[in-house]
C-alpha cells in the first residue's frame, strides 16, 4: 500500500476480526490485537501483496506491574518494498505462554530467547528455549520493573576456595532514587494541608 | 564392517583473537567440515536497557557510546532523534551538519575496523598497519569535538554538546583529501589479492530471501543485492539533502561485503566534504532553554540560566507520554532505538535493536557446510562488535 492511511483501511478490511485497534503516529502504524491471533496476523502481513512486511526487525515486551494483564509484548516490522513500518501489540497476564514466530520468521529464534531471558515469558513451539544475554544458571529475569537494578548476587574470585563464587549482593551505600518533584509546588505533607484548606473553604 | 565416528565439538572463544570480542562458538565438526554452530553470548552483557530506566534521558546518552564501541555517536543519533521526535523540537541546521559529519566518521572508523582485521584473520597484517593509523586521526578528531576518543557523550536532545573547536573544520577537509589515497593503498593490498579471494570469494553466501528472513541490514543486506539503506529510504537530519550513492553487492559472499564497505567509506568521504561545504555559523542545539542546558558564561549573569542549569541536570528535562521506533543506518547495519516515556525525566522502557544481534544470530545458517577456517572469515565479515550484541 502506498500511504500509511490505505494501509490502516486494507488491515481493517482484510483482518476486522481480529483488529482491536489501530493508530497512525510518528509515521508508523500501530496495531493492536489478541494473544491467539499473532500467528495468523503475522502471515496476513508478511505474504499479502499490499502489505509485504517481509522483515520482523524486533520482538520486546513492555512491563506494568500494576496491570492485570501484566506484560505487553511488540512486534516491529518492516516493509522495504513500501518503506512502512508497523508495530503489533497484545497484552498477556503474567505466567501465560504465547505462540512463536520461529515458524514464519528465522530471526525470531534469538528474540524470543532474549524476551525469554529478560521477562520469563515462554514461547510455546520455540525450537530452543534457553537463556541468551545472562550467565549460566541466572536467576530472576532482569529487565522486570520489581527485579533491582543492583540484582541479588554478585561473583567474585574467592582466593581460600580457588574458584568462583557466587555471594548476595552487599553495597555499601545502596542505590539512590531521587524525587525531584518541584520544591515550589510543595512537599507532600504541605500539598495536604493545602488540600485540607482548600475542602475547609 | 562399518566404523562409527563421532563428531568432534569444539570450544571457539570466549577468549579468541578471532572471535572479535567474547563469542563463544560451540561448533560440532565432522572431520574439518563445520556441522552446527552454536553462538553462546551474553559474556559482555551490561545491563543497558536496566540501566537506561534509572537515569535521566541526558544521563542516559553514554550507555550508547558503549553498545557499539567502533562507531559511538550513530549510536547515540538514533536515541537523540527519538527524544526530538516525541518531544517535537528543531534540529539547528549547524548541529544537523556537525552530526552527519560525525555519524560517517564513525562509519570510516568502523569499516577500517572491520576490513582490516577481516584481511588479519585471514592471513594478511599489513592493512591493519596502515589502516589503525587513520583511525587514530579520525579519533583525534572526535577528541576535539568531544574531549573524548571513543566515548564521546555528543550529541544532545536538540543537537549537539559544544561548537566544533577552531580549525577542526579544516583539519577534517584535509584528512578527506588525503583518505582516498589510503583507501586505494588499501584496495591494492585486498582486493586483487589472490589469498584475500581464496579465502573470501563464495564464502558466507547469503541469498536476498534469507537476507530479509534473518532480519539482516546494513553491508550484510547490501551484499546480497538489496538496495537498502536507511539514509536514503528514511532520511533523518539534513541527509535528505546530500547526494550519495548505495553501493550494492552481487553474489551476498564475504567478498562482496569487503567490497560494499570499501565503496562505502568512499562515500562517506564525499558526504563529510559536502557538509563541510554547505556548513554555515549558527546555533548548534535547541534554542529551547527547558531542553538544552544554558552556556556556563550566562550562567554567572542570569537567574533564569542558573534555575535552568540546576533544573536540567538534577531532575533533567521531562518527556510526555508516548512511544516511538526510530532506526538511523549504523555501519553495521539497523540500530533502533523503541523508546517508551511516561511523562517523567527518566525513560520508562529503551528497547536497543542492534543490527548485530540477529546477524551473530545466523551463524549456524552461514557456517554450515564449511571448513573450519572459514569460521573466522565469515565471522569477520559479520562486522560483530560484542558491545552493541551484548548490550
Amino acid at each position: 500500500m502506498k500511504s500509511l492511511e490505505d494501509l490502516e483501511k486494507k488491515i481493517n478490511s482484510e483482518l476486522n476480526t481480529k483488529i482491536n485497534n489501530t493508530e497512525i503516529k510518528h509515521n508508523q502504524i500501530y496495531i493492536e490485537i489478541d494473544k491467539d491471533d499473532i500467528i495468523d496476523v503475522t502471515l496476513f502481513l508478511k505474504t499479502n501483496q499490499d502489505t509485504k512486511f517481509r522483515q520482523l526487525i524486533d520482538i520486546t515486551v513492555v512491563d506494568y506491574p500494576e496491570n492485570n494483564l501484566r506484560f505487553e509484548v511488540v512486534y516491529l516490522f518492516l516493509s522495504h518494498e513500501f518503506n512502512q513500518r508497523l508495530i503489533v501489540k497484545y497484552s498477556i497476564a503474567e505466567n501465560e505462554v504465547i505462540p512463536s514466530l520461529t515458524s514464519i520468521f528465522p530471526s525470531a529464534n534469538w528474540m524470543e530467547r532474549e524476551v525469554f531471558d529478560m521477562y520469563g515469558v515462554s514461547f510455546k513451539d520455540h525450537p530452543d528455549l534457553r537463556r541468551i544475554l545472562t550467565d549460566y544458571g541466572f536467576e530472576g529475569h532482569p529487565l522486570r520493573k520489581d527485579f533491582p537494578l543492583t540484582g541479588h548476587s554478585e561473583v567474585r574470585y574467592s582466593e581460600d576456595q580457588k574458584k568462583v563464587i557466587s555471594e548476595p549482593v552487599k553495597l555499601e551505600q545502596n542505590y539512590r532514587n531521587f524525587d525531584y518533584e518541584s520544591p515550589w509546588k510543595g512537599t507532600k505533607y504541605i500539598k495536604e494541608e493545602i488540600e485540607n484548606n482548600d475542602k475547609k473553604n | 564392517m562399518t566404523k562409527k565416528i563421532k563428531n568432534l565439538n569444539l570450544n571457539f572463544g570466549p577468549q579468541h583473537p578471532a572471535a572479535h570480542g567474547v563469542l563463544r562458538l560451540i561448533l560440532e565438526l565432522d572431520g574439518e567440515v563445520v556441522e552446527k554452530a552454536d553462538p553462546h553470548i551474553g559474556l559482555l552483557h551490561r545491563g543497558t536497557e536496566k540501566l537506561i530506566e534509572n537515569k535521566t534521558y541526558m544521563q542516559a546518552v553514554p550507555y550508547f557510546d558503549r553498545l557499539d564501541y567502533v562507531a559511538p555517536m550513530n549510536q547515540e543519533h538514533a536515541f537523540a532523534l527519538a527524544i526530538e521526535k516525541i518531544l517535537k523540537i528543531n534540529v539547528p541546521i549547524r548541529a544537523q551538519y556537525i552530526r552527519v559529519i560525525f555519524c560517517e566518521i564513525g562509519r570510516i572508523l568502523s569499516h577500517i575496523l572491520n576490513v582490516t582485521t577481516q584481511a588479519l584473520d585471514v592471513g594478511a597484517l599489513t592493512p591493519s598497519l596502515w589502516g589503525f593509523e587513520e583511525r587514530e586521526t579520525l579519533m583525534t578528531f572526535y577528541e576535539r569535538a568531544s574531549g573524548s576518543r571513543l566515548h564521546a557523550n555528543y550529541f544532545r536532545a536538540g543537537g549537539v554538546h559544544q561548537d566544533l573547536p577552531k580549525g577542526l573544520e579544516e583539519d577534517i577537509a584535509k584528512f578527506c583529501e588525503t583518505f582516498p589515497k589510503i583507501i586505494n593503498d588499501l584496495e591494492s593490498l585486498l582486493t586483487d589479492n589472490r589469498i584475500f579471494k581464496q579465502r573470501n570469494v563464495d564464502i558466507g553466501v547469503v541469498t536476498k530471501e534469507d537476507a530479509l528472513d534473518y532480519s539482516f541490514s546494513g553491508v550484510m543486506i547490501r551484499g546480497s543485492g538489496v538496495p537498502w539503506d536507511l539514509r536514503k529510504s528514511q532520511p533523518y537530519d539534513c541527509y535528505g539533502s546530500l547526494d550519495f550513492k548505495i553501493p550494492v553487492g552481487k553474489n551476498g559472499d564475504c567478498y562482496d561485503r569487503y567490497l560494499c564497505r570499501i565503496e562505502e567509506m568512499k562515500e562517506s568521504v564525499s558526504i563529510i566534504k559536502q557538509c563541510l561545504a554547505k556548513m554555515e555559523k549558527g546555533p548548534i542545539k535547541s534554542l529551547d532553554g527547558k531542553i538544552s542546558p544554558p552556556a556556563k558564561s550566562e550562567i554567572k549573569q542570569s537567574m533564569e540560566a542558573l534555575i535552568h542549569h540546576f533544573k536540567l541536570f538534577t531532575e533533567g528535562y521531562r518527556v510526555p507520554k508516548d512511544e516511538i521506533y526510530t532506526a538511523v543506518e549504523a555501519p553495521k547495519g539497523e540500530f533502533g532505538v523503541y523508546l517508551i516515556s511516561d511523562g517523567s525525566s527518566k525513560p520508562y522502557k529503551c528497547k536497543i535493536r542492534a543490527p548485530g544481534f540477529s546477524h551473530l544470530q545466523s551463524m549456524d545458517y552461514l557456517i554450515k557446510g564449511h571448513m573450519l577456517a572459514d569460521v573466522p572469515a565469515v565471522l569477520g565479515s559479520l562486522d560483530i562488535v560484542f558491545g552493541e550484541v551484548d548490550r
